[in-house]
């Protein structure tokens, strides 16, 4: 039977089926590959485990690193605020007892849970992956079944490697043709959600597929599955090709010799059948895709930059109507609005979302050369130590320093800020994250979410700005913008 | 966990959509390593507000949400289900529930019931002329009623027996350790491990 990548996945996957057929079925039992943990969502599973006298499986299959709380600045010191070191030194104790492998502040592999585990070459195509996090969906850009879990399922995966799930459907997203100077993955994965709604994806799994996506870098790529969840999907993911091998290849926890070309051998059959057939289809042309930045309250309510901000009138649902009255009563805007005559305090560079080198550079290469508008504050917060230890290794770090941005230590930081990186009340943020909701980034804080490039030329010009708005930098090739970012 | 089998009491209208997990409970609130005593939490933002439904009596001694579409989007945090729960919440209706709350919900014995839009309106329109109105969700025939109101809800047939009798995922699987074991001797050679750390 012909079966998408998804299917094919899950299946290499099946410990038990369920008993019982039909709306009787009981759901499958799922062996996990690789389970990441970080310090919020873990310390009620290793009690939970403690309390039972249970064991951690397979600490070999698991990897700890510290992230949500953690500070970007002075990380030598002691964690000022005491409940964040509290839960940091939780962690570093439940690892120790449990033996899992953890990588704390100051180590080169600490950083954001997604960022460290591609990056060491822990991600691979056909796995599954797990952890007590929304944004585990990352991972799909290997072709990995991905998917973010509750602490209690934390707590099923540590005692049992495996987790109850249960049946999901397809959905692919064709994303045909190319994308235009200055717009991005970013801009693709926004105008996706927009157009499916938060709630669109729910109980699918998203395949990207289509020219535009099989164009883009793993971090593009990574960058899209990171955000199926703000469409509500349980996870998303693309197959994997020369792209994704040519990234893995020579990472530490990558095969070598033989185990590699066998491991190729395989993961050239993780893509769906040509006669396979998905639940549901969506299509978006990528020939007149437009940056996208969003103007409400979730990750659905965007619209092109060179839109204006909606009325609460142009939705026929009352329920999306009622959203949008109260969005724009919290960001503080009128319908009509010009996008671009919306002027930001600050702009956020960072999350596992749009951390990674190849971020970093496309930022770098829109400001190169010029000055950060003095009014708005920018900073820059590498995903991981390794991702700021490379920019600094390529000079990136001076790039935004002279632009007047700072330069920070790695970790979720401002995403949604659990360390003190964190918005004031009314304070507006042009954020290349992924969460526009009310407070996430500090109570009253005001979020736009936008790609890196966007964020970049947002922090020249003080508005929500593109590349192309900007005059000719001082320095050519300041315009030269990767599509891949 | 404890058995769910029927619950009634005081029913709060949320006419909101799309309440993400970081209104239920703001991540200030999750650098805590406990799994309890998070009743404070709970939609803490909108509760500075006089004019919250949860600030206002009877609805504040509520047991039974009744939220518009779209509940519990957003971060996986279980601490938005521990919240709810913790306050005294002991089930949620909705028309859509986003799947990790939903799952998180079903591993907590806090009951999601999927009702149709409709009768969430109906239900709302109930508890706003007749504030105080009891809810009925009784997970057995899979139906609420409040007042007039007798309507069908949705859950999957597995955490509808998981609840009704109160059953531990981890116990429940670890009877099927055999399977586990005999999956692991056929795990391709090539699928990497954390230990021992290789690094760059």
């Amino acid at each position: 039977m012909a079966n998408t990548l998804a299917e094919k996945v899950w299946d290499a996957h099946v410990v038990r089926k369920g008993d019982g057929d039909g709306a009787n079925a009981q759901p499958d039992l799922l062996y996990i590959d690789l389970h990441l943990v970080h310090e919020v969502t873990s310390p009620q599973a290793f009690e939970g485990l403690r309390l039972a006298g249970r064991k951690l499986r397979r600490p070999d299959l698991t990897i700890a690193t510290e992230d949500h709380n953690t500070p970007t600045l002075d990380i030598d010191k002691p964690i000022a605020d005491l409940t964040s070191r509290t839960q940091i030194q939780t962690l570093r104790n439940n690892c120790q007892e449990f033996g899992v492998r953890l990588h704390s502040l100051g180590d080169a592999e600490q950083g954001i849970v997604h960022v460290v585990g591609p990056q060491l070459g822990l991600t691979q195509p056909g796995m599954t992956v797990v952890c007590g996090d929304s944004h585990t969906s990352t991972h799909g850009a290997f072709g990995a079944l991905a998917m973010g879990i509750g602490t209690s399922e934390v707590e099923h995966v540590m005692a049992t490697q495996t987790l109850s799930l249960k049946p999901f459907k397809t959905m692919a997203i064709n994303v045909e043709g190319t994308l235009r100077p200055g717009v991005t993955a970013k801009d693709i994965i926004l105008a996706v959600i927009a157009k499916i709604g938060t709630g669109g994806g729910q109980g699918y799994v998203l395949e990207y597929r289509g020219s535009a996506i099989r164009a883009l870098s793993m971090e593009a790529r990574m960058t899209i599955c990171n955000m199926s969840i703000e469409a509500g999907a349980r996870a998303g993911l693309v197959a994997p090709d020369q792209t994704t091998y040519d990234y893995m290849y020579g990472r530490p926890h990558a095969p070598e010799g033989a185990e590699w070309d066998a491991a190729v051998e395989y993961w050239n059959t993780l893509r769906s059948d040509d006669d396979a057939v998905f639940d549901a289809q969506v299509d978006l042309d990528a020939n007149t895709l437009e940056p996208f930045v969003t103007w409400g309250t979730n990750p659905g309510q965007g619209v092109s930059l060179s839109d204006k901000v909606p009325s609460p009138n142009d939705f026929g649902d009352e329920n999306a109507k009622a959203a949008a009255e109260r969005a724009l009563q919290y960001m503080g805007l009128e319908a009509g609005t010009r996008m671009k005559d919306i002027r930001v305090d600050t702009v956020f560079l960072g999350s596992c979302t749009n951390s990674r080198i190849e971020d970093l550079r496309a930022a770098a290469d829109v400001i190169r050369g010029r000055q950060k508008d003095p009014k708005v504050r920018m900073l820059v917060v590498p995903g991981s130590a390794r991702v700021r230890l490379e920019a600094e290794a390529e000079g990136l770090d001076r790039v935004f320093k002279d632009f007047g941005a700072e330069w920070r230590f790695a970790g979720c930081s401002m995403c949604l800020g659990m360390n003190p990186d964190q918005l004031e009340p009314g304070e507006r943020c042009a954020s290349t994250s992924n969460r526009n909701f009310e407070g996430r980034q500090g109570k009253g804080g005001r979020t736009h979410l936008v790609s890196p490039v966007v964020a970049a030329a947002t922090a020249v010009r003080g508005t929500l700005s593109s590349p192309s708005d900007l005059d000719p930098a001082p320095e050519s090739a300041a315009l030269q913008t990767t599509d891949a970012a | 966990m404890e058995k769910f089998t029927t619950h009634t009491g005081i029913g709060v209208p949320l006419r909101q959509s799309n309440v993400d997990t970081d209104q239920i409970i703001p991540a200030v609130y999750l650098k805590r390593i406990t799994r309890t005593g998070f009743e404070d939490a709970l939609f803490s933002a909108w509760r500075k507000d006089p004019s919250f439904i949860l600030n206002q009596a009877p609805f504040n001694a509520g047991s039974v949400l009744v939220a518009g579409p779209d509940f519990g989007t957003g971060s996986s945090r279980e601490h938005a289900v521990w919240a709810l729960k913790d306050y005294g919440f002991k089930t949620v209706l909705s028309s859509r529930f986003a799947d990790i709350f939903r799952g998180n919900s079903g591993k907590q014995g806090l009951l999601a019931a999927e009702l149709a839009q409709d009768d969430i309106e109906l239900i709302w329109k109930t508890l706003e002329n007749a504030p105080g109105t009891e809810v009925t969700v009784d997970l057995v025939s899979k139906t609420v009623i409040c007042g007039n109101v007798v309507a069908p809800f949705e859950i999957d047939d597995y955490t509808r027996w998981r609840l009704l009798e109160g059953l531990d995922d981890i116990g429940l699987t670890l009877k099927h350790e055999e399977d586990i074991t005999a999956y692991e001797a056929t795990r391709q050679s090539f699928k990497p491990k954390t230990l021992p750390a290789r690094l760059s």
